[in-house]
């Protein structure tokens, strides 16, 4: 669901149009669930999550003034019932992860420096993943520390934008930048670790 | 990756996939690009990170179960009576 139809949807929502509470409660119900599950990695967790999210939205949306700001509203509740329900034990700890630490190593070849990183060209660029890469990507998604792994789910998997996510995050738009590039540095890192234990396993 | 100017373009790579950068800047980046074979595949592996991230919005595994009615029940009357 695009952005303009969720505000849309809120706005009618908001006047007391009710024939918009089907489209914008499926609609909202599959982001929320989506958020969750990258998040916490629980299936029933999240949509409990969502199922929460959305009682909590439908009981204050009164007090969401701008319906423009909905996206950023919703998902700063999402963010808080995700935290309270967190399961200690599957999270990684909170660490800020310095440009040094997500650098690829590399050597010195007779035909000049190569990076030491996997074979990343079998990858799909647009097209589905395999479910071997699905599962490769949650796994490292969870392990990312909080900060990072809620920067990334809300830019690049629920495409908000930067200044939306600093809204959510209660950050400014320079660290949502800092952030982002952390975040999928360290998640390039961890897949490419993956992927090169794999092919070490063969 | 493997020199000064490869490190500065490190910090930036973001926001140069993103096309945040001047273009002045950005054109400086492709540059080097372009000519260094490690940043070449360096950047191909973060861009299709990001891109499998993007692609997790459209997976159809994680669809939820459709809500519970008398959930809706409940979003309903709230709605009604806020
Ligand atoms: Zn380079």
């Amino acid at each position: 669901m695009s952005q303009v139809t969720e505000v849309e949807l809120a706005k009618r929502l908001m006047a007391g149009d009710t024939s918009a509470f089907e489209p914008f409660v499926e609609g909202m119900q599959g982001r929320l669930f989506r958020f969750a599950f990258a998040n916490c990695g629980q299936r029933e967790d999240a949509e409990e999550v969502a199922q929460e999210t959305l009682l909590k939205v439908f009981e204050s949306l009164k007090q969401l003034r701008e319906p423009e700001r909905i996206r950023p509203w919703v998902f700063r509740i999402a963010k808080n019932i995700c935290y309270m329900r967190r399961r200690k034990s599957i999270y990684a700890p909170e660490e800020e992860l310095s440009l040094d630490q997500l650098m690829p190593g590399f050597r010195d070849d007779s035909d000049g420096r190569k990076l030491e990183i996997a074979d990343w060209s079998h990858l799909p660029e647009k097209e589905a993943m395999s479910a071997e890469t699905r599962e490769m990507l949650r796994k490292s998604i969870l392990e990312l520390p909080d900060i990072y792994r809620h920067t990334l789910l809300l830019r690049d998997m629920e495409e908000l934008s930067t200044e939306e996510t600093a809204e959510v995050l209660a950050i400014n738009t320079d660290a949502v930048k800092t952030r982002l590039h952390r975040a999928r540095l360290a998640l390039r890192q961890k897949m490419d670790h993956r992927m090169r234990m794999e092919t070490a396993a063969r | 990756m493997t020199t000064m100017e490869c490190r500065e373009i490190f910090a930036q790579l973001s926001e140069y996939l993103d096309g945040e950068l001047p273009p002045d800047v950005c054109e400086q980046i492709s540059g080097h690009i372009e000519d260094c074979p490690p940043c070449v595949e360096f950047v191909e592996s973060l861009k299709k990170t990001v891109g499998l991230c993007k692609g997790m919005a459209v997976e159809v595994e994680a669809a939820p179960r459709p809500l519970p009615e008398e959930l809706k029940a409940r979003l309903m009357a709230a709605l009604r009576q806020g």
